[in-house]
C-alpha cells in the first residue's frame, strides 16, 4: 500500500496508539509484513545504525536512539508479565509505587547457575542481587551478575526476526523450518545439527532428548570457549565416567589451588567459593586459626591476590607441579621444578599431608583432563573426596568434550553433510578455534539458523536469525554449582520479539508452537522432587525461594583414581600463551556492556581494552613498556596487541585475553581491544608454548585507572603475619600516625562549650559507618558495578577514562610491594570516607555538601556549581565529577534501568558515594510505618550486598551491638590517612596474612618502618611500569 | 601635597626615591604647568589615530575574540573541554586567576602605598598601573567563575542575597573569602583610579574642542572647579583611600593565597604563603609595570615624565620581592625536610625530580636567578634588556603559580589516585584570550584618559613651588 | 544666554594670577582685608591655600571612620546570623560561629564600606556633581585646570562693594580681574 511506503516511526504510533501488551504484539507482527515495514528495520535498527555514532572513545554509548524502544512498545515494559509469578518478600498484590519487589530468578553462565534476587521497580528490573537461600550465590554475586541487567536493557540486542536482513513475523519463521524438518525427516534427521552453548537447564536437556529421539540423525552439539569439558574429562580419566567436581572450601584448612581463578568472574561456584574461603580467615579478637592458601598460576586472579603463598607459575607447567605433589604426597621421588617451585610445593605438601581430610587440591578448568585426573588422585590419597571435594553427576547434560565435538561438526559442514544448522545462543563465528574457519565452513550449510540476543558474528552469516529473551524476561531452570535446581523467572515481558531457546527448541519437536512456562512446568511435572505433593504448592514454592528443594546432585562413590600417564611436554621453545576470558566481559558476550566495559579489571586497573600481560622481568628482556605495541606469531598466526606490564606474572608467558575485539557487538564494544580467539587454535585451545614476541613499534594508549602501584611506604594497607597478629593483636597502630584527639581544634572549647558544639550538630538514633576487612577482599570488583547499577553512575568511555575522569563511586585501590615478579598484592576498596571532619565541606563555597545528623557527607546537586575544591581537598580522592554530560538522557532504554530512587546527575556537578542513602531512607520509612528502629543488617549498601566475600559490613555506630560496631572495636580496625584528623566513618581492617613459617616469604608490605620521608623517585622504580606518562593520566 | 612639607619627607620615605633628592629627577628639566598638560592631553586630543596604535588594537581585539570564541565553547560543552581532571580539579583557569590578580597588585601598591610613603616618583605611572590593576583584575575575575561546571549558577550563587530558599553562602569556604576580597579590590580599584581622575576629566573638558566630547568629559567631571575647599577635601579623601587601600592589597592576595594554604594538600598547606603571594604579587605586579611603561613611554614620547629614576626604582622593588619570593620557595623546601611530615617531604622532592620537574627549576630560574642581574645599575639602566627580564618574570610568576597548583595535585595522599594534567587547547585559547583582552582594554585607555596625572605632575614642576612671602 | 535688556546679575570679581605663590599671597591678603567669602581656584591642590583662607579641616575622616565600623559590624552579623541564626549547618563538624572564619569576610566589608563612604562623602561635600557654577562664565576660567589661578570674591561678601574690590584686586597685581556673572 502506498501509505506504507513512506512508513515512519509517526506513522506507527499511530497505528498503534491504542495498542496495548498481547495486542500490541499482532499489531506488529501485522506491520512486519509491510515490506515498507522492512525498510524502516533497515533505517532505524541500531544494527545497521552503529555506523553513524561518532567514533571518539565509546561515547556512542552516551548518544543513542529511542525509536527502537518505541518500536518495542516501552508500554509494555511496565506492566508486570500475565503469568503469575511469586514474590521473594512480598504478594504483588501490594506493589507500592516507589517500593521494590524482590523476585528470585537464576543467570546461567555455561551451563551453570547463580541464584538471584532481581529488584523490580514498578515491573522494571533495575538491579540484581544474589539470592541467599542458593548454594551458588549465599547472597552475593559478581561483577557479571551484577552487570547482567544491563544486558536486559542494551539498546543493541536483536529486536525483530528477520531472514535475510528482513524482518519476519515468528509464524513464518516456525513455518519454514517445518518444511526444512519435513525435508530431513525423511531422512531421519541426517543433515540436521543443533549447536548451542552449554545446556545446563535440565528442561532444555529432555527437550533435546526428546528432539533427538524423534530424529535419530540429527546431533546436538555443545560448544563454549571458557567450558568444564576437562573438568568432565578428568573425571573421566580417573573414574571411567564423567562427573562434576566442586569443592567445600568452608571444611578447608589447606587450599592449594592449580591455575585456577576460582574466585574470578563467570567461574562455576566462585561466589560461594569466595565466601567458603573468606569465613576460613576473618580475624577477630577470638580467632585462633586460619585458612591457607596456596597458589600457583601464571597470571595473579583474585585468588592469587589473596594468597598467602603465590607462585608465578606457567600454566604448561602445572601437570609437572601437580605430578610432584601427587609424588610427595604418596612419599614418592618429586622431580625438581626449579627452587622457589620445589620449596613452595614442599611445603605446600607437608601442610597437605599434615591437613587430611581437611585440605584441597583444585585445577583450573583450562588444565587438561590429565592434570584433573592428577588432582583427583591427589585429593584421593589425602581422604579429601568426600570432605572437602565433592564429586556429582554432570550438571552440563552432555559432559562430552565441546572441542572435539565442534571439530567433528566442522568436518560434516565443509563435507556437505549439513543441511540444516541451528545455532542457539552460541557466536562460533567469533568464537571457535581459529583453525577450524567455522565461518568458512558456515557457508557450506544449506539453512543457518542463530538464536542469540544479538544480531552478532554468527547471526550475520546466517539466514535465520532469531532473537532469543534475555534471562529476565523468560521462563527457564537451570543447576549451581553443586546441581541445586532453580527456576529461573522472568522479571519483565519480553522487551523485543524475543523466544526463548525453549521455545526455540520446540519448534523443532513434535509440539512446535509451545511457550517457555508450560515446557518448564512441565518437565518439573514429572520429576521426583515434584512427586506426592499438590505440584502448585510445588511450583509455587520453589519460584518463590528460587531453587527446586533437594534437588541438589548426590555425591558420587568413586573408585581408586587412575593416573594418567605423563603427557610428552609441548614441543617447542619460547614464550608460553595462556587464553583467559576477560575479567569482566567473560567470553565476549558482555562486551557490548559499558558497565563491564568502564570496571577496571581487578589487576590491571585496564578499562575499555584489553592487553597482552607480560612479566616485568621479561618485558625488560623484550625492550617493551606498558602501551606498546607487539606482535605474536604463534603457529604461523600472528595476533597484533598491546604489551602491559603485570607484576607477579609468570616469566616467559604471555597472557592474552578473550573476549575484546568484537566485530558485531554493538555500540559499546565494537573494535574495543584486540580479538584473542584469532591466536587460538583446536590443539591448544587453553595454552601452550613456542610463541614469539617482538615489538612492532608504536603505543596504543591504555586507560589504566590506577597508574601507580606503590604505597611509597605509607601506611594505607597494614598488613602483618597471623604469628605477629597474635603477637601484637594491635599491630596497625604502631605502623603509621594516629589520628590526632578530638581536642586538637582551633576553638579551644570548655566542657561547657564543646556540649553546646556538639549538640549543636543534633546527635541522632542512627551515626552510619562502615568497616571493610582487608583480610578477605579479594579485589573481585562486584562491589564496583553493584554501585554503577544502584547509583545510576554515568558511563563515560576510554577518552574520557584516559583523562582521568573515570566515574565509579567505589574503587578498588591496587597496590604491589616488593619483587616485581613476585609482588605482594594488596587490595584496597576506597569510597567516601564520611569523615565526621569532612575537608570537602569546609571549602565549597555553596556549602553544596554539607553533614547530616546521622553523619553522612551529603552531596547536594541542585546546589553545586562546580568548583572542584572539595574534590581538590579530599585527600581520599573519591569524589567524582560531571566535566560533561556525562549521563544518558536519550536512550529510552537505558532509562529503563535506572534507579528512580537516585537521581542521574547532569553536566557541572559534583558527586560521589553516599553509603546508599536511598537505601538507608526505605529502612527509615519502614521503621517508621512499624514503630520501630532500624534493625541491624536491615540496611545493606549496594557495594556490601555485592560482595562475595561479606568484607564489607554497614550499620549503625551508636549501636553498640551492632556488627559494625563490633568490628570497630577490632584490634585491626584502623582509619586511612587519620593521621589528618578526618575522623572517616569507613575503616579498615587490616590485613593478615597466614604465610608458612616453612616459607619465610618477607611479605614486604610489613616492614614497619616509619615512611620515608624522601621516598625513591617516582617513575624510576618498578611502581611506575604500567604508568601512563604518555597519557594525560 | 608632600613637597610642600620638607620635615615630613625627611622621616617618611624608606624607599629609595629619598626626598632629600631634588625632584627633577622625577620630570625632565624646563616643564611648565602648560607644557605638562599639552604633552599629555595631546596624546588624547589629537585628531585620527596613529598607525602604531591601531595596528595594536586590531590585533589586540582579535586575540580576545579568540577568548570569546573559547569562552562559548566552553558554555556549550561544559569544563570537559579543559584538561581539569580528578585529582587535578584545578588547571589553567585557577594559575591564570593568581597571576592575574598578583599582576593587578603593582598598581595599587604604587598608587596606595608610595603615596602613604610620599613617593614622588609614583606620579607619572600611578595612572596607567591603577588601569592596569583594574584590567588585570577583570581578567582575573573570568576565570573563577568560568572554571566552574555550571557558570551561570556561580555568578550569583557565591554572593549572599536574600532568596525563598533561604540558601546562603558558606563563610567558612576561602573561595567565598575570594569572592569577597576582589569584589572588594575591584571596587575600591575602580573608586580610586576615578577620584584620581576626576581633576583631569575637568582639564580634558575644558581643553577638549567638539562640543560632544566636551560634554562627555564635563558629565565625567562632575563639573569640578579646582575650589580650594575641595582641593582639601579631595586630597583628604584620596589620602584616606590610600590607607583602605593598603591593607586591602595585602589582604587580597593573602585571601588568594587561602584558597590553598586553607587545603590539607601537600604543598598547598603552608603557612609561608600569604607574605609569600603578597610578594610574588607585587613582584609580578611590577614586571608587568615596566612590561607597560616601558613601550609607551617609549611610543607615546613620555621620557620626560616616565625617567630612568621611575624604571629603576620599579627594578628595585622587583630585586627586592624577587628576594622574598625566592626566601619563600626556599622555605618550603627546608620544611619539606624539617617538618619531618612524609607527605610535605615527599612533595618537595616531587616537584624537584617528579613529573613536572622541569617546571620547578624553570620557576627557579626565572624568578630566582635571572633577576639577581638587577643588582647591577647597567642592568637597571639598560632598558631593553630591563625589558626582557620583566617579560622572563611574568613567566616565571605563572610557572609557580602552576607548580603549586598542578603538581602539588598530582601526587597527593593516595598513590592510587595520582595522575597527571595537561592543558588543552581550550585552556591555551583561554588564557591568551585574556591577555588580548588586557591589552584591548589598555589601548581603549590610552586613546579616552589621560595616560599620566596631570594634576600630580603639576605638583613637581618647578613653579608649583611656593617662595617664601615677600619675595614677591 | 540671556537677553539685551536685562543686565547680567553679578556673582563676583575673578582675579587671576599665573603662579601658585601668587595665589596663596593674594588670596592672604584678601583674607587679612576681612574677605569672608571668598574662593581660590587652582590647577592642582595647594595646601598653603587652607591656611591664608583659614578653611576649616573637613569631617570626611570621621564619617569613612563610622563607614568602616558599620561595614565591619554589618559583615560580620550577616555572617553569624547566616550560620548561626538562619539555616544552621554541620559543615566538616566546625562549631555554627566559626569565627576565625567570619573574621575575613567582615574585614573586607569593612574595607569596602569605609572606601564607598570616603568617596562618596567626599562628592557630596564638595556638592558635586554640579554642572553648572558662576565662575565657569568667567572668560578665561578654562585654564584654572592647567595653568591658571583665581581668586574670586564674592558679591554676597558683607565687605563687596563693585568697585573697592575691584581696586582692592587690582592692588594684587594680578593678570586681570574680570566680573563674574550670576
Amino acid at each position: 500500500m502506498s501509505a506504507d511506503k513512506t512508513l515512519d516511526l509517526a506513522s506507527i504510533r499511530a497505528r498503534t496508539a491504542d495498542a496495548r501488551g498481547r495486542r500490541y504484539w499482532q499489531s506488529l507482527e501485522e506491520l512486519a509484513d509491510t515490506e515498507a515495514f522492512g525498510d524502516f528495520v533497515k533505517r532505524e535498527f541500531p544494527a545497521h545504525a552503529s555506523e553513524w555514532l561518532d567514533p571518539v572513545g565509546r561515547r556512542g554509548f552516551l548518544k543513542l536512539m529511542g525509536a527502537s524502544m518505541a518500536l518495542a512498545g516501552a508500554t509494555a515494559c511496565t506492566r508486570q508479565p500475565d503469568e503469575a509469578i511469586i514474590p521473594y518478600v512480598r504478594t504483588p498484590e501490594d506493589v507500592v509505587p516507589g517500593k521494590p519487589l524482590f523476585f528470585a530468578t537464576t543467570m546461567t553462565l555455561a551451563g551453570v547457575g547463580a541464584g538471584l534476587l532481581a529488584e523490580s521497580h514498578e515491573g522494571r528490573p533495575t538491579k540484581l542481587e544474589g539470592n541467599p537461600d542458593h548454594p551458588s550465590s549465599s547472597g552475593a554475586t559478581d561483577a557479571l551478575g551484577q552487570g547482567a541487567v544491563l544486558t536486559l536493557y542494551d539498546p543493541d540486542r536483536s529486536q525483530s526476526i528477520t531472514y535475510l536482513g528482513e524482518a519476519r513475523p515468528w509464524a513464518s519463521f516456525s513455518q519454514a523450518m517445518q518444511n526444512q524438518l519435513a525435508e530431513l525427516k525423511a531422512l531421519n534427521g541426517a543433515g540436521l545439527r543443533f549447536l548451542s552453548s552449554t545446556v545446563g537447564s535440565p528442561t532444555l536437556g529432555a527437550q533435546v532428548k526428546e528432539i533427538l529421539a524423534a530424529l535419530p540423525g540429527a546431533r546436538w552439539h555443545q560448544y563454549e570457549a571458557v567450558s568444564r569439558e576437562n573438568v568432565y574429562g578428568g573425571a573421566a580419566l580417573a573414574f571411567g565416567e564423567p562427573a562434576d567436581v566442586h569443592y567445600k572450601l568452608d571444611q578447608a584448612d589447606v587450599i592449594v589451588v592449580l591455575d585456577a581463578d576460582l574466585f574470578g568472574a563467570g567461574v562455576a561456584g566462585n561466589v560461594r567459593y569466595a565466601r567458603d574461603f573468606a569465613n576460613g580467615r576473618r580475624i577477630r579478637k577470638a580467632t585462633a586459626e586460619m585458612n591457607r592458601l596456596y597458589v600457583a598460576e601464571p597470571t595473579p586472579t583474585a585468588a592469587g591476590s589473596i594468597a598467602d603463598h603465590r607462585l608465578p607459575f606457567r600454566a604448561s607447567q602445572i601437570e609437572a607441579a601437580a605430578r610432584a605433589i601427587l609424588a610427595g604426597v604418596e612419599g614418592g621421588a618429586v622431580p625438581s621444578l626449579g627452587d622457589a617451585a620445589d620449596k613452595f610445593f614442599a611445603a605446600a605438601v607437608k601442610d597437605l599431608v599434615a591437613a587430611k581430610g581437611k585440605g584441597v587440591v583444585i585445577v583450573g578448568d583450562r588444565q587438561p583432563a590429565a592434570v584433573h585426573a592428577v588432582a583427583h588422585a591427589i585429593n584421593q590419597s589425602l581422604g579429601n573426596i568426600g570432605t572437602t571435594v565433592v564429586l556429582t553427576d554432570p550438571i552440563a547434560v552432555d559432559a562430552t568434550s565441546q572441542t572435539a565435538s565442534l571439530t567433528s561438526l566442522v568436518a560434516d559442514m565443509n563435507a556437505g553433510q549439513v543441511q540444516l544448522l541451528v545455532m542457539l545462543d552460541v557466536n562460533p563465528v567469533f568464537t571457535a578455534p581459529v583453525d577450524l574457519d567455522f565461518a568458512a565452513a558456515l557457508k557450506k550449510v544449506r539453512t543457518r539458523v542463530h538464536a542469540g540476543l544479538f544480531d552478532d558474528e554468527t547471526a550475520e552469516l546466517s539466514q535465520w536469525h532469531v532473537p532469543t529473551t534475555h534471562f529476565l524476561e523468560e521462563w527457564s531452570d537451570a543447576r549451581g554449582h553443586d546441581g541445586t535446581a532453580s527456576i529461573v523467572q522472568p522479571l519483565i515481558l519480553p522487551l523485543y520479539q524475543g523466544k526463548s531457546l525453549h521455545e526455540v527448541a520446540a519448534v523443532f519437536s513434535a509440539k512446535p508452537e509451545r511457550n517457555g512456562l508450560d515446557v518448564v512446568k512441565e518437565f518439573w511435572q514429572a520429576q521426583p522432587q515434584a512427586a506426592g505433593q499438590d505440584f502448585t504448592k510445588f511450583w509455587r514454592k520453589s519460584v518463590h525461594d528460587g531453587l527446586i528443594a533437594a534437588s541438589a546432585l548426590p555425591a558420587k562413590s568413586v573408585g581408586k583414581a587412575q593416573v594418567p600417564p605423563v603427557t610428552p611436554p609441548a614441543a617447542g621453545s619460547g614464550f608460553e600463551v595462556a587464553f583467559a576470558p576477560d575479567p569482566t566481559l567473560y567470553d565476549g558476550r558482555f562486551a557490548n556492556n559499558g558497565w563491564l566495559q568502564e570496571t577496571p579489571k581487578p589487576l590491571t586497573k585496564i578499562t575499555w581494552d584489553n592487553a597482552v600481560l607480560v612479566s616485568p622481568a621479561t618485558a625488560s628482556k623484550l625492550g617493551v613498556k606498558s602501551g606498546d605495541n607487539v606482535e605474536i606469531t604463534w603457529k604461523g598466526r600472528t595476533l597484533q596487541a598491546p604489551a602491559w606490564l603485570q607484576p607477579g606474572h609468570a616469566a616467559e608467558a604471555l597472557t592474552v585475553y578473550l573476549g575484546n575485539g568484537r566485530r558485531r557487538s554493538g555500540r559499546v564494544g565494537d573494535g574495543v581491544g584486540y580479538n584473542g580467539y584469532a591466536l587460538r587454535t583446536s590443539d591448544a585451545p587453553a595454552f601452550g608454548v613456542g610463541a614469539q614476541v617482538r615489538r612492532t613499534g608504536g603505543v596504543t594508549l591504555i586507560a589504566s585507572t590506577q597508574g601507580h602501584h606503590s604505597m611509597e611506604g605509607r601506611a594505607l594497607v597494614r598488613a602483618a603475619t597471623f604469628e605477629e597478629f597474635k603477637k601484637t593483636p594491635d599491630f596497625a597502630h604502631h605502623m603509621g600516625e594516629e589520628a590526632p584527639g578530638k581536642t586538637l581544634t582551633l576553638y579551644n572549647l570548655t566542657a561547657q562549650q564543646r556540649e553546646r558544639a556538639v549538640a549543636e550538630h543534633a546527635p541522632t538514633t542512627y551515626a552510619w559507618g562502615m568497616s571493610i576487612d582487608q583480610s578477605v577482599c579479594t579485589g573481585c570488583s562486584a562491589c564496583v558495578v553493584a554501585c554503577y547499577a544502584e547509583n545510576n553512575i554515568p558511563v563515560i568511555g576510554k577518552e574520557q577514562v584516559l583523562r582521568g575522569r573515570e566515574m565509579a563511586w567505589i574503587r578498588i585501590d591496587r597496590y604491589f610491594e616488593g619483587d616485581a615478579e613476585n609482588p605482594a598484592i594488596y587490595h584496597q576498596p576506597m569510597l567516601c570516607q564520611q569523615c565526621e571532619n569532612a575537608p570537602c565541606e569546609v571549602v565549597c563555597p555553596v556549602a553544596a555538601t554539607t553533614h547530616s545528623s546521622e553523619g553522612l557527607n551529603d552531596m547536594v546537586y541542585n546546589r553545586c556549581v562546580g568548583t572542584r575544591y572539595c574534590s581538590n581537598n579530599c585527600p581520599y580522592k573519591v569524589r567524582r565529577f560531571n566535566f560533561l554530560l556525562y549521563s544518558d538522557w536519550d536512550t529510552t532504554s537505558y532509562k529503563l534501568q535506572r534507579n528512580p530512587n537516585v537521581t542521574v546527575r547532569s553536566r557541572g556537578v559534583m558527586e560521589k558515594c553516599t553509603y546508599c542513602v536511598q537505601r538507608i531512607n526505605r529502612a527509615r520509612q519502614d521503621s517508621k510505618v512499624e514503630g520501630r528502629t532500624i534493625q541491624d543488617g536491615e540496611i545493606k549498601t549496594a557495594c556490601q550486598q555485592a560482595c562475595p566475600t561479606d568484607a564489607i559490613v554497614f550499620g549503625n555506630i551508636n549501636d553498640p551491638d551492632s556488627r559494625v560496631s563490633q568490628l570497630k572495636a577490632e584490634s585491626t580496625n584502623y582509619g586511612v590517612l587519620a593521621e589528618l584528623n578526618t575522623h572517616p566513618r569507613t575503616t579498615y581492617l587490616a590485613q593478615v596474612k597466614n604465610p608458612n613459617a616453612a616459607l619465610e616469604t618477607e611479605l614486604p608490605g610489613m616492614e614497619k618502618e616509619e615512611p620515608r620521608a624522601f621516598p625513591k623517585v617516582p617513575g624510576k622504580d618498578m611502581s611506575e611500569t604500567n604508568s601512563m606518562t604518555h597519557a594525560p593520566r | 601635597m608632600a613637597d610642600r612639607q620638607p620635615p615630613m619627607d625627611s622621616h617618611a620615605a624608606p624607599a629609595p626615591a629619598g626626598a632629600a633628592r631634588p625632584p627633577s629627577d622625577v620630570l625632565a628639566p624646563g616643564h611648565s604647568f602648560g607644557s605638562v598638560t599639552d604633552k599629555i592631553t595631546s596624546a588624547i586630543l589629537r585628531p585620527g589615530f596613529l598607525p602604531g596604535w591601531v595596528f595594536g588594537f586590531v590585533i589586540a581585539f582579535g586575540v580576545m575574540s579568540m577568548f570569546l570564541f573559547a569562552v562559548s565553547y566552553l558554555l556549550i560543552k561544559g569544563t570537559g573541554i579543559w584538561g581539569v581532571n580528578i585529582p587535578v580539579g584545578w588547571g589553567f583557569a585557577i594559575v591564570n586567576f593568581v597571576w592575574w590578580i598578583g599582576i593587578g597588585h603593582a598598581g595599587t601598591l604604587i598608587s596606595a602605598i608610595l603615596l602613604l610613603f610620599r613617593q614622588k616618583w609614583r606620579m607619572s605611572i600611578s595612572r596607567f598601573a591603577e588601569a592596569m590593576t583594574i584590567f588585570a583584575v577583570m581578567c582575573a575575575a573570568v576565570f573563577p567563575v568560568f572554571h566552574t561546571g555550571r557558570p551561570w549558577l556561580a555568578a550569583y550563587w557565591l554572593f549572599p542575597y536574600p532568596n525563598s530558599m533561604n540558601i546562603w553562602p558558606n563563610f567558612r569556604s576561602p573561595l567565598i573569602w575570594d569572592v569577597f576580597a576582589v569584589s572588594t579590590y575591584a571596587t575600591v580599584s575602580i573608586l580610586f583610579w576615578y577620584v584620581g581622575l576626576i581633576p583631569d576629566l575637568a582639564t580634558m573638558r575644558d581643553r577638549a574642542r567638539p562640543l560632544i566630547v566636551k560634554r562627555l568629559y564635563g558629565i565625567l567631571a562632575l563639573g569640578w572647579r579646582g575650589s580650594a575647599k575641595h582641593w582639601q577635601r579631595y586630597e583628604t579623601a584620596s589620602l584616606l583611600l590610600a590607607g583602605l587601600a593598603t591593607p586591602l592589597v595585602l589582604s587580597v592576595h593573602t585571601v588568594v593565597s587561602f584558597d590553598f594554604a586553607v587545603g590539607v594538600v601537600p604543598g598547598w598547606h603552608a603557612t609561608i604563603f600569604p607574605p609569600y603571594f603578597v610578594a610574588g604579587a607585587i613582584y609580578s605586579g611590577f614586571a608587568m609595570v615596566l612590561t607597560l611603561a616601558i613601550p609607551i613611554r617609549a611610543y607615546y614620547g613620555m621620557e620626560d615624565f616616565i625617567t630612568m629614576r621611575h624604571i629603576q626604582n620599579c627594578a628595585k622593588v622587583m630585586l627586592c620581592t624577587g628576594l622574598i619570593v625566592l626566601y619563600g620557595y626556599s622555605v618550603e623546601a627546608f620544611m619539606g625536610w624539617f617538618s619531618g611530615d612524609p607527605y610535605e617531604g615527599f612533595m618537595i622532592w616531587n616537584r624537584m625530580t617528579g613529573n613536572y620537574w622541569y617546571m620547578y627549576w624553570f620557576l627557579i630560574f626565572c624568578n630566582g636567578v635571572m633577576p639577581q642581574a638587577l643588582w647591577f645599575k647597567k642592568v637597571r639602566t639598560n632598558i631593553p634588556l630591563l625589558f626582557c627580564i620583566a617579560l622572563v618574570v611574568n613567566v616565571g610568576m605563572w610557572l609557580e603559580r602552576f607548580v603549586i597548583v598542578v603538581t602539588s595535585l598530582s601526587r597527593d595522599f593516595l598513590p592510587s589516585a595520582w595522575g597527571m594534567y595537561a592543558g588543552t587547547m581550550w585552556d591555551w585559547m583561554t588564557y591568551i584570550g585574556t591577555l588580548g583582552l588586557f591589552t584591548w582594554l589598555m589601548f581603549i585607555f590610552l586613546r579616552l584618559l589621560p595616560m599620566i596625572s596631570m594634576f600630580e605632575m603639576r605638583t613637581i614642576v618647578p613653579s608649583a613651588k611656593i617662595k617664601s612671602e615677600g619675595g614677591h | 544666554m540671556h537677553h539685551v535688556d536685562d543686565t547680567p546679575k553679578l556673582y563676583g570679581l575673578m582675579a587671576e594670577f599665573d603662579s601658585a605663590t601668587a595665589i596663596v599671597s593674594a588670596a592672604r591678603k584678601a583674607r587679612d582685608a576681612g574677605y569672608a567669602k571668598i574662593d581660590a581656584y587652582t590647577p592642582f591642590p595647594i595646601h598653603e591655600l587652607d591656611s591664608a583662607l583659614r578653611l576649616s579641616r573637613t569631617k570626611l575622616p570621621w564619617l569613612v571612620f563610622f563607614g568602616g565600623i558599620g561595614g565591619m559590624l554589618g559583615g560580620f552579623a550577616l555572617e553569624y546570623w547566616v550560620s548561626v541564626i538562619d539555616y544552621p549547618l554541620n559543615i566538616g563538624g566546625r562549631p555554627l560561629a566559626s569565627w576565625p572564619n567570619f573574621v575575613i569576610p567582615a574585614y573586607e566589608t569593612t574595607i569596602l564600606c569605609a572606601s564607598i563612604t570616603a568617596v562618596v562623602g567626599m562628592i557630596m561635600l564638595n556638592g558635586l556633581p554640579q554642572p553648572y557654577h558662576p565662575v565657569f562664565n568667567a572668560p578665561n576660567f578654562s585654564n584654572a585646570s592647567a595653568d591658571r589661578f583665581f581668586l574670586v570674591v564674592e558679591t554676597a561678601d558683607p565687605k563687596f562693594d563693585a568697585a573697592g574690590t575691584r581696586q582692592f584686586l587690582e592692588g594684587l597685581h594680578p593678570l586681570g580681574v574680570t566680573d563674574v556673572a550670576e
